[in-house]
């Protein structure tokens, strides 16, 4: 028989805000040394009190927002209860049955075709603290203790591990373009879940789910819902049934790896949060967060293949990161013509740097207008296509404009023919041997005599121009 | 008089007029305390040198010009609110030894104020319990009679300031833990609306009942102590943001022509006799006040005590949850892994009453039974708040006595907890309707003291007070002290 795999993600990202979700205290832990950002609040200490984080809320209100939710007038936070010795109030705050966003939806591109990827909801809640295990015993960082975590719940419209590893990616950049994650997974900043269960294809309902946690990246998302497909559907064409249970991901062995079963489930005892009123939510202020939206990269693709003209496959590459696409988009509007040009250059040259030294657009040592010049310069024929390369790799060095290394360098491009005509004579002259093999019909040898032209003008010679003065000396001489 | 027996207005008029400096007074106060509390055991901590200093600071404060309500005036503090560097252990041996980092919101205000804190006072493990007895330390004896509580959980607040051995205290009062023990004592206790005093530094019972206030030895006591911790904090979200009046200027503007209502259910036939005639009294002289007593209904009444033992327990069995002996207090020394030093700090660490509680509130939020308890108690909740909105719309304020029966003998229903949780009928309500009240002495029954509150509108203290005070104009319960 031939499955269908039904699959659910459920995405915790930690959201960017300057101080944590509910105390002061710095929510940038990473770097700091362990237990340096705390205070009364987020350890927990008897008689504190939460406050909410406001900037967390509208974080998570425009990421609902970019993905088309509902934002219901009335929201509230709940305590879930359970024991952990990362969870110092013995509960965590979050939310349970009125998240700040519902009903949402995203579409995505799996091998060439649109996929609508409902959002049940998406909720805010806090983080735990970090545990590290050591042969001494584990330790404890509170660093991490209260720093906002949003949690996004897709409907179970995911069909496969491709459908799956999209829909994270996706959301990912939306999440860096709207600023409110990192998504860095491998750091932690964004975790995932995911909930597979197989169904005869035609059928109606859903067979036995799996929860799957541990999925520390997008490779072991893929991978382990490959895995999980595979297990389950061995498992039903024997005659066998799929257990409710929650099974990790084991990178190392490359399988899932049975965790606990349903029986085994904890009841966490949702109660609103007595501590903190409910948050209602305006329209007036709703509409605020809105109009913070930037354009997302759904949009920017269809408009830049719209308004530019550009091909859809550099596109969906110009989108992926949003400093990328603003440094693109300021790059054309200061050589409007240029645009599909200006998207090679990126692609190509400026990717390469990029990816070379691991730098982020961000880092970049020339501004879009900069870029724009560099492209107008070969554009308009002033230089050629190389010598751009060589302008451009000594710009990303120096910062210096375009511009001002071909004065400095003398690396105009030779057009005038009468210095070329010269030259070709010249080259003419000195290789006899060539010159003779291209008149007996070997005309491959052309490229030879271009290059020994191209030489002698230290590569700045119009390409053009000096194939066409060589065809002609090579004819004349023939005369 | 003693200086001991002073009231904070009475203290105040002497430290203003330089009769007597705030270090004599504290000294005063602390050789009372040496004198008397190795019987009542009203502290569970007294901090005499900081108390000393303190005293030392405020009198350099008032040479350099500065005065105040309570500037030098030594007072107690309930073991459940958080002074920084002073152990407070909430009356609980999970605490032991845990001295907070941080000044609660109130602490803070009233050493801003020049107060100075003499100790802190017994209560019940968390603040749950009626009489001091479920303490992990020791049992308060009620200063009129030492084989009777003191009431609880502020018992050892409410014994300190009838003994004379504070000016005045802070309690906290979740289902009637300020109120009761004041009646019990023979002074005067107010619960504040929830909302009006931060709570942050309040170690918490039941979060969404909990409120700090005052117990002193007068009505004028109460509106000078209650002006000193009010007012919006931003680190309690549920403070909330409104002016607080001038509570002592509003005291004296009597009560002619005010429409004061009695419930019909808090008059029960269960009650002691010499409690209803004690009430019954103190009608009469608001009526020759010129107050108008009319009869009110609160039919959900019966409903607040099982409402108030699902609520309350549910919100303490998730604030206990953080006492896990890995950061602070006791931690049991032998354990296996940190699950068995869980199980093991826990069990040794709480105390009967404080488990039980937890196992209600526990059961109360679990799957399957959460819409049957949790969320039905909810809805009584609601209907308790229409009925105080009612009867409130009605008149200006509410009579009722504080508590079925006078002050009752030590370990007479510590293995009767319903019995015990009986003697909190006619507090609760109050705090699921989130209103404020305030319990006065309003005679005596076998000797011991009788108390009955006035219940007032939220953020409406005002008026409570200035009934009471009105009250306590026309009678002299109030100056009537135990001997000691």
């Amino acid at each position: 028989m031939e499955y269908e795999a039904i699959i659910g993600m459920e995405v915790h990202a930690q959201v960017l805000t300057r101080s944590k979700m509910f105390c002061g205290c710095s929510a940038d832990y990473a770097s700091a040394p362990a237990n340096t950002h705390t205070c009364p609040v987020c350890l927990a200490l008897p008689g504190v009190l939460p406050v909410i984080n406001r900037a967390a809320v509208e974080a998570t209100v425009l990421t609902g927002l970019a993905l088309s939710c509902t934002i219901p007038p009335f929201t509230k936070f709940d305590r879930k209860n359970y024991t952990y010795p990362d969870l110092p109030k013995g509960y965590q705050i979050s939310q349970y049955d009125y998240p700040l966003c519902v009903g949402g939806h995203l579409d995505v591109q799996v091998a060439g075709e649109s996929r609508r990827i409902g959002i049940r909801r998406v909720h805010l809640e806090e983080d735990t603290a970090k545990l590290t295990h050591t042969p001494d015993g584990s330790l404890i960082d509170f660093n991490r203790a209260g720093v906002p975590l949003m949690e996004i719940v897709t409907e179970a419209d995911i069909r496969s591990a491709d459908e799956a590893h999209a829909y994270l990616t996706e959301l990912r950049t939306i999440l860096r373009y709207l600023g409110v994650s990192s998504g860095d997974m491998e750091r932690g900043a964004m975790r995932c879940e995911a909930n597979v269960s197989l169904r005869p294809r035609g059928a109606r309902a859903f067979g036995t789910k799996v929860e799957i946690k541990n999925l520390n990246s997008f490779r072991s998302v893929r991978n382990a819902i490959v895995y999980e497909i595979d297990r389950q559907s061995g498992l039903l064409a024997s005659g066998g049934a799929v257990e409710q249970v929650t099974m990790g991901w084991d990178e190392e062995r490359q399988c899932t790896v049975f965790q606990r079963s349903k029986e085994y489930a904890e009841d966490y005892r949702y109660f609103p949060e007595p501590d903190l009123p409910p948050i209602e939510m305006t329209p007036v202020e709703v509409q605020t967060i809105r109009e913070r939206l930037p354009e997302l990269p759904h949009d920017k693709a269809q408009r830049y293949e719209r308004e530019f003209g550009i091909k859809s496959a550099d596109v969906a590459l110009l989108v992926a990161e949003h400093p990328t696409a603003l440094f693109y988009e300021q790059a054309v509007a200061a050589r409007p013509a240029l645009a599909q040009a200006i998207a090679n250059w990126m692609l190509g040259e400026v990717f390469r740097y990029l990816s070379e030294g691991e730098r982020t657009t961000a880092e970049l040592p020339i501004s879009p207008a900069m870029l724009a010049e560099l492209v107008a310069l070969v554009d308009d024929g002033t230089i050629n296509n190389t010598v751009g390369k060589q302008v451009l790799n000594e710009m990303m060095t120096s910062g210096e404009a375009a511009a001002s290394i071909v004065e400095r360098r003398g690396l105009a491009q030779i057009s005038d023919t009468v210095a070329l005509e010269q030259i070709i004579t010249s080259v003419v002259a000195q290789h006899p041997g060539p010159v003779a093999q291209y008149r007996e019909g070997e005309s491959k040898v052309l490229g030879f005599l271009i290059g020994q032209a191209m030489r002698a003008t230290q590569g700045k010679a119009n390409v053009q121009i000096v194939r066409d003065l060589l065809l002609q000396a090579l004819d004349d001489s023939q005369r | 008089m003693n200086l001991h027996d002073l009231t904070i207005h009475q203290a105040q008029e002497l430290l203003a007029s330089d009769a007597v400096t705030s270090v004599s007074l504290t000294e005063a106060l602390l050789a009372r305390i040496a004198a008397v509390d190795t019987d009542l055991h009203a502290y569970l901590h007294v901090a005499s040198e900081q108390a000393l200093a303190q005293a030392q600071e405020a009198d350099e404060r008032r040479a350099r010009g500065a005065c105040g309500a309570l500037l030098g005036i030594p007072l107690a503090i309930k073991d459940v609110i958080c002074t920084r560097g002073l152990e407070t252990t909430a009356g609980s041996r999970i605490l032991a030894g845990f001295r907070p980092v941080y000044d609660a919101t109130v602490i803070a205000k009233l050493r801003e104020a020049g107060a100075i804190i003499l100790g802190k006072t017994n209560t019940d493990e968390f603040a749950m319990g009626s009489s001091t007895e479920n303490s992990g330390y020791d049992t308060t004896r009620n200063p009129w009679d030492r084989d009777r509580v003191p009431g609880g959980s502020s018992g050892g607040s409410a014994a300190a300031v009838a003994a004379s051995m504070c000016l005045g205290a802070l309690g906290s009062d979740t289902g009637g833990s300020i109120r009761q023990p004041a009646a019990y004592c023979g002074v005067v206790g107010l619960k504040p609306t929830y909302g009006r005093v931060s709570r942050y530094g309040l170690i918490a019972f039941a979060s969404s009942l909990d409120q700090i206030g005052p117990i002193v030895k007068d009505v004028t006591d109460a509106a000078l102590l209650l002006q000193a911790i009010v007012g919006h904090d931003p680190q309690d979200a549920t403070s909330v943001e409104m002016p607080a009046p001038n509570y002592a200027a509003a005291l004296g503007q009597g009560v002619a022509g005010m429409r004061l209502g009695v419930p019909r259910e808090y008059m029960v036939d269960g009650m002691a006799a010499g409690v209803r005639q004690a009430v019954e009294a103190a009608l009469d002289v608001w009526r020759e006040l010129g107050a108008d007593i009319v009869q009110v209904s609160m039919p959900h009444a019966e409903y607040a005590l099982p409402a108030y033992y699902l609520i309350a327990p549910a919100e303490a069995s998730a604030n206990l949850a953080r006492f896990d002996g890995v950061r602070y207090g006791y931690s049991h020394p032998d354990t296996d892994d940190i699950w068995d030093a869980f199980r093991r700090t826990r069990a040794v660490g709480f105390g009967d009453e404080v488990k039980r509680r937890i196992m209600l509130g526990t059961y109360a939020l679990s799957a399957g039974y959460y819409d049957a308890y949790y969320l039905k108690a909810q809805k009584v909740r609601t209907l308790i708040k229409r009925d105080y909105d009612e009867a409130l719309q009605q008149c200006d304020a509410l009579i009722a006595p504080t508590t079925p029966n006078i002050a009752f003998r030590i370990g007479e229903l510590i293995d009767d907890p319903l019995q015990m949780y009986l003697e909190d009928i006619f507090t609760l309500a109050l705090n699921l309707a989130g209103v404020c009240g305030i319990s006065i002495p309003c005679g005596l029954s076998e000797g011991m003291p009788v108390g009955l509150q006035v219940q007032g509108r939220a953020f409406d203290e005002a008026t409570i007070l200035r009934v009471a005070y009105a009250y306590e104009q026309a009678t002299d319960w109030h100056m009537l002290r135990p001997q000691v």
